[in-house]
């Protein structure tokens, strides 16, 4: 990660035709002073690393770097660098960045836009320590160049909307003021960012900036792209989740007409480690179209078999993972104060055992990846979350040094976690060596769904003390569970880190703790899904707080605001966890569906709240059963990022977190039988539709000055828990499995 | 050397006879397929027309992604082989804004209420909605509740926003 070391060091250039260019200095650039001019290099904008490029006719162009998977970062982005810039926003043209990468002295990585990636809500923090700053300093030198001109002091002229504005109401554009503007030098000092009460764009509302190509069907997504010369790549894989090719006749499938090239992909114990997820075995079909790759793979007469993992079944997992529990842990994640002993002299004792199933990612648009590969190039156009990880993985196949490495970064139909492992991006390269073919190698949805890195299965066990005032004295919580970690080269020690979190809310703030984890062995493939270790967690923590309520006759309302009084900061791996923050969106969420008042016949609400990666959230739901038809009256979520750089685009994340953690928990679920993952096409991984979820979500979004923290996925880990209390109030049956919806269809 | 003889046009024409293969239109413009009559239509629009808002999402009907419109009618375009379709006219999300640039009220409807999120299922949606309104110009929550399309990141409120808010446009008396 040293790809921030140089944000300070902000590049200036005049680019062709007299445009204002800014941004992070290209490593070659940087050892030529003065600069080298952009009409020498070509006008490539992205090899010169700029964020901002304001060209003579007022077009402004800023650069996004991150990954667009619909967390609204392409949008979010660039606003923050358009407000410190005061940029006309209806003059500002957004770019998809690529990977910016070139060689170090080393033949290593030089990261040339800062972070890169999509995932775990940390863009638009990372984007608030250092993006600021590029709008800042090409406003600095507009100032400085309209300063000039009129001979008065930078300080005592403002901007706004792509103007410089003199006391006495002169205006200069941005356009005319570019060219001149690229040949001052940057000043020794800090460039001041501006005070929060100027912001204009940040704190408003702004649409997605791709909404028009997306409605016209003109955006090219990494799978709408092709090399025209190139080959259309499907893969039959092995079913098994651990197997291999037993018999292959292809002569069938080397007859239909398109077909080029059979590629045997070998079984992952003879290709070693590429990235971190091992390819599944397989056998590639190359042909000049989709079709004919699709009629010649359906052509392939093929034989497989298990091997290790030929029985593996999930109907069996539950009942090791109950077995397990009953014995000694892998790992003590947290062991404080004696809780045994506090169980026993506790007035009330709970106990339940929560259920969460393997789920796959699904994402609309199915794993793609245009690969085309040279003796000393290699270009790759890829939906990806972790482009550096890609890069990666084309360096160890090729050899290549990393600046001989183009990888464009479209939009990108959906990440969820997904994308942060690339072994499809593997394939693409290994299949464009193996048939020295520039690659489109595509994913259908039955690859997709039987290839995934899933989500793990964990079964958790809660117990709890509770005093004569109704505090909790003890909490135990032992989850055995498939960590995702296996096999990613995580030592067995530390496998429960993705699993468990000793500084949860709220065992961090309860004087007895104790959390164990216990290793579950399963071949399936595991990887993060939206908010990793909370979705689970947050699932069993938040039901069982509920139950605690219920069993010692409290309101669970109150119970969770007396847990966070008085309000304090607890310091946590996800940074200080601020107790009335908490506090804030649970009562505005509860208030919202008039918690503490009489429900209609019938109905019934929850409540749950979740910390997550320094942000807040609160669902609330009122719900009723009607012939084992779930039915939502209202559906509320409050949260607590921090400064909100785009409430739409914030709105968009909580309501689609909450939709998709709703469909999850209510229909979603992967299972094996002899070692076979039996959900191949939607029929069989339901997604919920509409008339299955809420109509509408009410999205409460709190106030705050407090820097942006992260989004993305907030909205998943408490809407299930949510649901489940709901679910309870309307009809006192506590619900501790996942999926939900077939326990209620039995509930007539 | 012998000169050639000279340019004289020909006393009759001829017209090359209608080439075979499956003669249909796409947003307006007559289109041949000549290759295979089992390929279904989406694949024709992505790979030979480079039509790529239709969407491959799971090529067997479930999802919706792919939605056109064919003589009208919403279908999907990953179940129509290319021999189905001779003498009809398809409509893609490409066909509905004009050639002036001027968006169908739907896409204003779906930039207005930014109904996008990762945007890969939208043009589906939208062909969808765009039926449903030719057949319910005042659509009910349940109408909107029946469109089957799926959408992974859960952009059903604002779908269902931009659905109603066509609707509204274009029962105005100036359209």
């Amino acid at each position: 990660m040293n790809g921030m070391d140089r944000r300070h060091f902000l590049k200036v250039m005049l680019g062709a035709g007299g445009a204002l260019i800014v941004g992070f200095p290209a490593r070659h650039a940087l050892a030529a002073s003065p600069p080298v001019p952009l009409a020498l290099l070509g006008d490539s904008w992205t090899r010169l690393n700029a964020f901002v490029s304001i060209e003579p006719n007022g077009r402004t162009l800023i650069g996004a770097r991150a990954p667009e998977i619909g967390q609204g970062v392409r949008t979010a982005l660039p606003r923050i660098i358009a407000d410190e810039l005061d940029a006309d926003w209806t003059r500002v043209e957004v770019i998809p960045l690529s990977l910016g990468v070139e060689d170090n002295d080393q033949d290593q990585p030089h990261w040339t836009y800062g972070p890169q990636f999509a995932g775990g809500g940390r863009n638009i923090p990372a984007a608030w320590a250092d993006l600021r700053r590029v709008g800042a300093t090409a406003r600095w030198l507009l100032c400085e160049a309209a300063a000039q001109q009129w001979n008065l002091p930078a300080t005592r002229l403002s901007t706004s909307s792509g103007r410089v504005i003199a006391p006495d109401g002169r205006r200069l554009d941005y356009g005319d003021l570019a060219s001149a503007a690229a040949q001052i030098d940057l000043p020794n000092h800090d460039i001041p960012l501006k005070a929060a009460t100027d912001y204009l764009l940040i704190g408003q509302p702004a649409g997605d900036v791709d909404a028009r190509a997306i409605v016209t069907g003109r955006l090219q997504y990494a799978s709408d792209s092709y090399w025209g010369d190139g080959y259309v790549a499907v893969v039959a894989r092995c079913p098994y989740v651990d197997g291999e090719l037993d018999h292959l006749d292809d002569t069938a499938a080397r007859a239909v007409a398109g077909v080029e090239k059979i590629v045997v992909i070998p079984a992952r114990a003879t290709l070693g480690p590429i990235g971190q997820v091992p390819l599944a075995p397989g056998v590639a079909v190359l042909a000049r179209d989709t079709w004919s790759a699709l009629k010649g793979r359906a052509a392939l007469a093929l034989r497989w078999r298990p091997r290790h993992g030929g029985a593996a079944s999930t109907t069996l997992l539950a009942e090791q993972a109950a077995t397990l529990l009953k014995g000694e842990p892998t790992a003590r994640v947290l062991t404080r104060g004696d809780v045994s002993k506090a169980l026993k002299a506790a007035a009330h004792r709970v106990e339940a055992n929560y259920e969460v199933p393997f789920v796959a990612h699904a994402t609309m648009e199915p794993m793609h990846c245009l690969a085309r590969v040279t003796a000393d190039r290699a270009h790759l156009i890829v939906p990806t979350q972790e482009p550096r990880a890609a890069l990666e993985v084309v360096r160890k196949l090729t050899g290549l040094d990393p600046g001989s490495i183009l990888i464009e970064l479209p939009r990108i139909g959906g990440g969820y976690g997904r994308r942060l492992d690339n072994d499809y991006v593997a394939e693409a390269v290994l299949l464009a060596q193996a048939a020295d073919k520039a690659i489109k190698l595509m994913w259908t949805r039955e690859d997709d769904l039987t290839h995934d890195v899933f989500r793990p299965f964990g079964l958790h066990h809660l117990e709890a003390g509770v005093d004569r005032k109704g505090r909790i004295t003890a909490w135990r919580h032992h989850l055995a569970s498939t960590s995702r970690l296996w096999h990613r080269d995580v030592p067995v020690g530390a496998l429960w880190q993705s699993e468990l979190q000793p500084d949860a809310w709220p065992v961090v703030s309860l004087p007895a703790a104790d959390l164990a984890w216990f290793a579950l062995d399963f071949p399936l493939w595991r990887g993060a899904w939206r908010s990793p270790a909370h979705v689970s967690s947050v699932f069993a923590i938040e039901s069982f707080l509920d139950e605690i309520a219920h069993a010692s006759h409290q309101d669970p309302l109150k119970l969770r605001l007396a847990l966070l009084a008085p309000s304090r900061q607890i310091s946590t791996a996800h940074g200080a966890l601020d107790t009335s923050r908490m506090a804030n969106v649970l009562e505005a969420a509860a208030h919202a569906i008039d918690w503490g008042q009489r429900a209609p016949a019938g109905h019934g609400r929850g409540v749950a709240c979740a910390f997550v990666a320094g942000s807040y959230c609160a669902h609330a739901f009122e719900v009723s059963l009607q012939g084992g038809h779930l039915r939502f009256h209202r559906a509320v979520a409050a949260v607590d990022v921090g400064r909100v750089v785009n409430p739409l685009g914030l709105e968009a994340q909580i309501t689609g977190g909450t939709m998709d953690a709703l469909s999850t928990a209510l229909k979603l679920e992967i299972t094996v039988a002899h070692g076979i993952v039996q959900q191949r096409n939607f029929p069989d991984y339901p997604i919920a539709r509409r008339h299955e979820l809420p109509r509408e979500i009410s999205v409460i979004q709190m106030a705050s000055a407090a820097s942006p923290s992260g989004a993305e996925d907030l909205g998943v880990p408490s809407a299930a828990p949510a649901l489940a209390n709901a679910v309870f109030a309307a009809r006192g049956i506590r619900i501790r499995t996942m999926p939900i919806a077939r326990q209620l269809a039995h509930l007539g | 050397m012998p000169q050639p003889p000279p340019q004289v046009p020909p006393s009759t024409i001829t017209p090359h006879a209608r080439r075979s293969g499956i003669h249909l239109k796409v947003n307006g413009k007559p289109y041949l397929h000549a290759g295979d009559p089992q390929m279904p239509l989406l694949w024709w629009l992505r790979d030979y027309l480079q039509l790529t808002g239709t969407k491959y999402a799971c090529g067997i009907g479930a999802c919706g992604a792919c939605t056109v419109l064919v003589d009208g009618k919403p279908e999907h375009a990953c179940l129509l082989p290319m021999q189905t379709l001779s003498n009809r006219s398809v409509t893609t999300i490409e066909g509905l804004e004009g050639p002036d640039g001027t968006l169908d009220a739907l896409q204003e409807a779906w930039i207005a209420e930014d109904a996008i999120q990762c945007g890969y299922c939208q043009s589906g949606q939208l062909l969808a909605a765009h039926a449903l309104l030719r057949t319910h110009p005042h659509p009910s929550d349940a109408d909107i509740d029946a469109l089957a399309n799926l959408c992974r990141c859960g952009s059903y409120p604002r779908v269902r926003r931009a659905v109603l808010r066509a609707a509204a446009a274009l029962r105005r008396p100036d359209r």
